[in-house]
């Protein structure tokens, strides 16, 4: 059957994700344990937010006290990124009905989106295969979580193992991984300073939305300079 | 439990869906701005770094380049990072350096 085709075209996408996802899930759970969360909302928020990079810095901003407003902001700003590829994948889904389409893209993350995209480049679109690939990888995430969230009462002192540098580190790979050309550096450059100099003048963690958005909007500016300079 | 961290997440679920949702559901017949767009496409970068130069830089709230394990433990961890792109390995190395700098 056709359907059977595409959904084990589906896990088979998936597995490199779920690879990637089980030790990431993994740290995460421990994390949110260590940051104070109970298990139920390490596990509700992994279900509902779906976002590593946002969940890290949820629960990093969570210990450190940050108003809740401010939480939710820099979650939007960090997950905007979402729209260009909804917007990317436009193309193969708009023969669907928008209802399948509005629980599909509950799902999308970088990696999910990135594996259909070359999925796509020769096979043609699938609801099977796309819902596999996405509840397979999320699945995988929860799972994940509730187990590193298990075990993150267990593991003691966290600085003694070192737990208190995996968020630094993580950021610094996130960090490295979009640093695709000299333009993107110069703005993370610029978004780095800004939110130093921020926090210090200015407490409450305002400092990464504005530095942000300030460093992007930069960027935007100087782009012809440095195309002409290129 | 906490009634805050619960709306924190739902705020966060709610923020995070719609920029998933939105375009592939309404606006698939128009198209975003192209200079909206070259913003957002700097927008991850800009964010990483603004959240990782506070935790190696302040990393009690003050400023400190001299004695700072964060900014010490940084160094090779940035160097994994490019050498492996391996979010996983990355992040073992950069816990290993910190344990390695708790002893010295």
């Amino acid at each position: 059957m056709d359907w059977q085709k595409e959904i084990e075209r589906g896990l088979k996408s998936a597995f490199p994700i779920v690879l990637g996802y089980l030790p990431l899930g993994f740290v995460y759970g421990v994390l949110a344990r260590e940051a104070g969360l109970d298990l139920f909302t390490t596990v509700l928020m992994s279900v509902f937010v779906y976002a590593g990079s946002a969940q890290f810095i949820a629960i990093s901003l969570l210990a450190s006290g940050a108003a809740a407003l401010s939480i939710i902001f820099t979650t939007f700003l960090v997950n905007l990124r979402h729209l260009l590829m909804s917007a990317s994948l436009v193309p193969y889904l708009r023969r669907y009905h928008p209802s399948f389409l509005a629980l599909l893209s509950a799902e999308i993350t970088d990696e999910t989106f990135a594996m259909a995209m070359a999925h796509y480049a020769d096979h043609e679109p699938s609801l099977f295969y796309h819902f596999t690939l996405h509840l397979t990888s999320h699945l995988s995430w929860v799972l994940a979580s509730f187990l590193g969230g298990l075990t993150g009462n267990l593991l003691g002192d966290p600085s003694r193992l070192g737990f208190n540098f995996a968020l630094p580190a993580m950021f610094i790979i996130l960090l490295i991984l979009q640093l695709k050309n000299r333009k993107t550096l110069l703005v993370a450059g610029i978004a780095g300073a800004l939110s130093v100099g921020i926090a210090l003048l200015w407490p409450g963690n305002w400092n990464i939305i504005l530095a942000a958005c300030l460093a992007a909007t930069i960027g935007v500016a100087v782009e012809p300079w440095i195309d002409r300079s290129c | 439990m906490d009634r805050q961290v619960l709306l924190v997440i739902l705020g966060m679920a709610l923020v995070t869906y719609l920029p998933r949702m939105l375009p592939l559901v309404i606006l698939s017949r128009t198209q975003l701005p192209n200079i909206f767009l070259r913003w957002l496409s700097y927008i991850p970068a800009a964010v990483l770094a603004a959240l990782l130069t506070p935790a190696l830089f302040l990393p009690e709230g003050r400023f400190a380049l001299v004695g700072n394990p964060y900014l010490l433990a940084a160094i090779p961890t940035s160097l994994i990072a490019i050498r492996t792109r391996s979010i996983a390995l990355t992040i073992l190395c950069g816990m290993a350096a910190m344990v390695l700098l708790n002893y010295i």
